[in-house]
């Protein structure tokens, strides 16, 4: 249709009383534009749950497990512990120093790092105390609250035993004092070993540079140890031949036991799951169908099997697990589920690689007591009433 | 020595300068040292400088006192001294005095952490004086005991062997393989 011919269908159009016009859709209005960096919708609001203290430096926020879906963790939404704020840290004057019981000791600049060969892998990272709260009485009424201090992500860096290659070990050396650039100069001892197995240096994050919360430029990653070791920040390596007892490692992240012993270097993190929807805070709509879903991880490798139960724990059936299974990532799990209406109690259990199987809290407790505070990895139940509601009940 | 091994030693030496990949170089002595002290339980890593309880009472009230308590019991930051004989109980209370194994560790946080919103400001003598002070109201070191790189180490804490090696998987499961 030219111009001239549409005008005049839009003046019949007119002259018909608009009926051509009314039998249109409603105009719609253009989008927002190109933009430079993108926003999640203004409909999409889960954040992290932080804790008010009067030191807010120092102190966790956490992952709204729930509202993420598969694997990976949104960087916006990982969650954070720090001990002295998020320091502000240009690349261009970072260094590694790596010195100590080394051959040849080394400064490194960021650029150097991306130089060397690189990796990138899918870990999850969980502080030494996610779930403290359940070894209370008092539990965490939401997932986020009680399971949200772990989340995963796509980490890119150099395999940090090519670079102690580069530097070469001395004989003796056994430890690595790791410490980040914050105010604090946070600092953990890390066993040779691990350095020497799949620690890794990160400078990315799914697909960008690190976000500063999780230590931008650069940070040690031990693949499935309790995240206080895996130092932000990272400014120094000094390689020694014993642990320095740093703060970190005997004050806090150690767990005491009933005979007033403290377990020291507690790092791999055993096999958790948890179930993520329905969980505490959700309401169901009414009986009909939903998915249960949820996550399972352990710091022994791979997530083998993840059960569910339904009736509090006296019968479980399988979930099925997403593929692929990635060792030290989080596995998602999910099971149909037709609900009856009924008063229902949900939990998930998990069996990694070397065969262990996730604990009751009851069992946990009867192990260690309850004032070891920390590596919680309990079954956690979520409870169901006949109107829909989800709250948190210990297993 | 002979032309031999002077060859050898040689080509030893070029090994040692290089690295594979060739990036980075090496630190000096004095970059290193910039980087800060970082201790160990044997004393290694502390620098020089000295301090007693006594001195530390006033540095204590000016720049820890608002945070910890007048007396270290915990407001803010958490409590310094207290709680010795309480880990075996149902509440146990885990303090430098109680808890902590080495009072190297002590010297070790302090400086490198405290005062928690201005870290780094304390001179050493400041520090070693703060930790005199903290292990003096935990009944460890006398009022005037001088700690300096060689007594600090020397300090036996109330808790030095409470500390055991990690021993899990621990909850056995009827069914479960376990390791
Ligand atoms: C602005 C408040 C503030 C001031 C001032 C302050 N602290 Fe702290 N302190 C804290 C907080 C908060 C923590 C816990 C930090 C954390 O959890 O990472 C802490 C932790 C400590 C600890 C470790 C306790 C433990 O059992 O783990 C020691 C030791 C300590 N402070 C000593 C000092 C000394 C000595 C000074 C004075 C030179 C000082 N602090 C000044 C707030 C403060």
């Amino acid at each position: 249709m030219d111009k001239t011919s549409r005008r005049q269908a839009l003046r019949l159009g007119a002259a018909l009383g608009g009926s051509l016009g009314a039998a249109a859709q409603e105009p719609r209005s253009l989008g927002r534009p190109l933009s430079a960096y993108g926003e999640r919708s203004r409909f999409v609001k889960p954040v992290r749950a932080t804790r008010v203290t009067k030191t807010p430096e120092a102190g966790s926020s956490s992952t709204p497990l729930a509202d993420t879906f598969g694997i990976v963790t949104p960087s916006a939404l990982h969650y954070e512990r720090h001990h002295a704020g998020v320091p502000d840290i240009d690349p261009a004057t970072h260094r590694l120093t790596i010195h100590g019981l080394v051959e040849r000791p080394l400064v490194l600049t960021m650029d150097e790092i991306r130089r060397l060969p690189s990796a990138s892998r899918i870990h999850f990272l969980e502080c030494g105390g996610n779930s403290g709260s359940e070894w209370a009485a008092e539990n965490g009424p939401t997932v986020q609250r009680s399971y949200g201090l772990a989340s995963c992500s796509d980490w890119t860096g150099v395999p940090l035993r090519l670079l102690l290659d580069e530097v070469g070990l001395k004989p003796g050396a056994a430890w690595l004092i790791a410490e980040g650039a914050d105010a604090c100069r946070m600092q953990r001892s890390v066993p040779i070993v691990k350095a020497l197995d799949d620690a890794m240096l990160a400078y990315g994050q799914n697909g960008e540079p690190l976000r500063p919360e999780q230590g931008f430029p650069l940070r040690l990653l031990t693949p499935g140890w309790e995240g206080n070791v895996q130092v932000k920040w990272l400014r120094r390596l000094d390689v020694t031949d014993q642990p320095y007892m740093t703060r970190d490692e005997t004050s806090k992240y150690s767990d005491l036991m009933p005979d007033g012993k403290a377990r020291i270097f507690t790092l791999p993190l055993e096999a958790k799951s948890v179930v993520t929807f329905p969980s505490g805070g959700h309401t169901l709509a009414g009986a009909g169908l939903y998915e249960i879903t949820g996550l399972a991880w352990s710091g022994r490798g791979r997530v083998e099997r993840v059960e569910v139960t339904l009736d509090g724990g006296r019968t479980w059936v399988d979930a099925k697990l997403d593929e692929p299974r990635l060792r030290l990532a989080f596995t998602r799990f999910r099971m149909p589920w037709r609900w009856d209406g009924r008063a229902a109690a949900i939990a998930s259990r998990c069996t990694d690689e070397s065969g262990y199987v996730q604990p009751t809290r009851a069992e946990l407790i009867e192990a260690r007591g309850t004032n070891s505070g920390y590596h919680f990895n309990g079954i956690k139940l979520w409870k169901i009433s006949p109107d829909g509601s989800v709250t948190n009940v210990h297993a | 020595m002979s032309t031999r091994s002077f060859v050898a030693l040689a080509a030893c030496a070029i090994l040692q300068a290089q690295t594979k990949y060739g990036v980075g170089r090496p630190p000096s002595e004095a970059e290193i040292r910039a980087l800060g002290a970082t201790v160990a339980p044997s004393g290694a890593g502390l620098p020089e400088g000295s301090g007693t309880a006594a001195a530390g009472r006033e540095l204590f009230a000016r720049k820890c006192a608002r945070c910890h308590g007048e007396k270290a019991g915990g407001d803010i930051g958490p409590a310094l001294v207290g709680g010795q004989g309480t880990l075996a109980t149902a509440k146990p209370i885990r303090t430098v005095g109680s808890f902590w194994p080495h009072a190297t560790s002590v010297w070790n946080y302090v400086n490198r952490a405290m005062p928690f919103d201005k870290p780094g400001s304390l001179t050493h003598a400041e520090v070693y004086a703060a930790v005199a002070l903290i292990l003096h109201w935990n009944g460890i070191v006398s009022e005037n005991q001088v700690l300096d790189a060689k007594t600090l180490p020397a300090v036996r804490m109330p808790n030095r062997d409470g500390f055991i090696p990690d021993p899990r998987p621990d909850v056995k499961r009827p069914g479960a393989p376990g390791k």
